[in-house]
């Protein structure tokens, strides 16, 4: 029988191992697995190359990974937010390494990698110095740049409804991410607000075929990260 | 002179409706973080616009009324928004290969400089320190048809922000199709700058005095 559905956070993350790459789905807080994230914390793995658009705010969630330092390379397109310290002090203190990438590169590459493409060419960069040192080639008398697939160890992402086979459906724009980063890891790991029967999920609706993920955790009322943040809390919680 | 340096042409609130005024019925709009969102609030009556937001929304609508923001429905600077009704969400993915695809019809964003040939630089300064920080903006110069920017035609201490060349990182080579700045509204045509009008008490002398770029005066012009 196929049963996806894990007893807790920390079971579902517990084979994590330092020098792992991570892919963390979300836009700043929006699609954000911080329960998930919250047990990485707790399992303390080191050395993690981790993949998300943003690096967090506060000190929790993401945020907090990277200040507990377990975190050695982040590959995001947006590295900076409102309310987000604890990555631009540990970088400008040259402690931790940042890989920069265009938002559309960043998504196409998740995509590519798990669609088994290990590279394609995009207009996005060309001429900046985001590709220098990168392979050009000409189109149709356009320049592109090559740019290569990503995969992951695994990835943590956040949705609003999962059944027990790894079907998925996200909620609004916390969708983002999460769609292509459960494709691209070996072990995909999912949050789901609420888990759902077998057929309750219209199959004309799942987002994310559940041959996609591995695990899926209920969490039926997730942490608020903005709301954490301005009650200044951190995690391990304070 | 003194009194010809304090020529602030139009404010931001102008600036944004002339844009406006530019963005045909029917339209796909990407609108940058800043300015360029006063855009989506000066639309004429009667023109159906469609706004994406690249983090997976089609449709979106302005900002919730107070205590209805949902933060899972953001627009890409992370602010609450709602979705009009036919509105649909999307993954990133999907969401750059409409940018990237060319299914975008015009993107407004805001500009450090802008050089006499169409090149943006809007992402960094280069400044030592700064943390460097680039989001969508690379893929949506690369990939959508037309490109606005609004910008001040200065920096706060004067200098131009229409540049012969860019001194600062490019997000795009040749990609920028028009240029609303306060003091003027210019048009890229072959690698040149041409004004298409000039804001209020703004002649084409003092523009000339305060643009580093060439600038042509566009024939027929307003």
């Amino acid at each position: 029988m196929i049963n996806k559905i894990m007893g807790s956070a920390h079971e579902a993350v517990a084979d994590i191992h330092d020098g792992a790459t991570v892919m963390i789905s979300g836009f700043g807080e929006a699609g954000s697995p911080i329960e998930l994230i919250h047990a990485l914390i707790d399992l303390g793995s080191k050395n993690l190359t981790v993949v998300s658009n943003n690096t967090g705010s506060g000190n929790v969630g993401l945020a907090a990974l990277i200040e507990n330092r377990q975190v050695k390379k982040m590959i995001c397109s947006f590295p900076r937010t409102a309310n987000s310290t604890v990555f631009p002090d540990l970088y400008r203190k040259g402690e931790i390494e940042l890989e920069l990438v265009p938002q559309g590169t960043l998504a196409e590459r998740i995509r590519a990698g798990g669609a088994g493409i290990p590279a394609f060419y995009t207009p996005a960069s060309v001429n900046t110095p985001l590709a220098a040192g990168k392979e050009t080639r000409e189109f149709n008398k356009h320049t592109y740049v090559l740019e290569y697939g990503i995969r992951a160890d695994f990835s943590l992402v956040k949705c609003l409804a999962a059944d027990r086979y790894g079907n998925l459906i996200y909620n609004k724009t916390a969708r983002n991410f999460g769609p292509v980063m459960c494709t691209a890891a070996k072990t995909t790991i999912v949050q789901a607000r609420k888990i759902l029967a077998l057929g309750e999920i219209d199959p004309e609706c799942v987002i994310t075929p559940g041959i996609f993920v591995k695990r899926v955790v209920g969490i039926s009322k997730p942490a608020e990260e903005s709301k954490l943040v301005a009650e200044k809390r951190r995690y391990p919680w304070n | 002179m003194e009194l010809e340096n304090k020529i602030t042409g139009w404010n931001s609130n102008e600036m944004a409706q002339k844009v406006a005024l530019d963005i045909h019925d029917g339209a796909y709009v990407n609108l940058g973080i800043g300015i360029p969102e006063l855009v989506a609030g000066f639309i004429p009556e009667g023109r159906d616009v469609i706004y994406h937001t690249e983090n997976g929304l089609l449709g979106m609508g302005p900002v919730p009324e107070p205590g209805r923001e949902d933060p899972e429905l953001i627009n890409a600077g992370k602010k609450c928004v709602t979705a009009i009704p036919g509105a649909c969400y999307f993954h990133h993915a999907d969401s750059f290969a409409m940018i990237r695809g060319g299914h975008i019809d015009i993107c407004v964003l805001g500009a450090l400089q802008v050089s006499e040939e169409g090149d943006l630089a809007n992402w960094s300064t280069g400044e030592e320190g700064a943390i460097p920080a680039v989001g969508g903006a690379m893929d949506l110069v690369a990939g959508v048809k037309t490109i606005f920017v609004i910008t001040q035609h200065n920096t706060k201490t004067g200098e131009s922000k229409i540049v012969k060349e860019c001194t600062y990182p490019l997000t795009g080579k040749n990609v920028v199709n028009r240029i609303y700045s306060n003091l003027a509204v210019m048009e890229v045509h072959d690698k040149k700058l041409f004004v298409r009008e000039l804001a209020p008490g703004v002649s084409m002398d003092y523009l000339k005095q305060n643009t580093e770029a060439t600038i042509y005066m566009l024939e027929n012009q307003v």
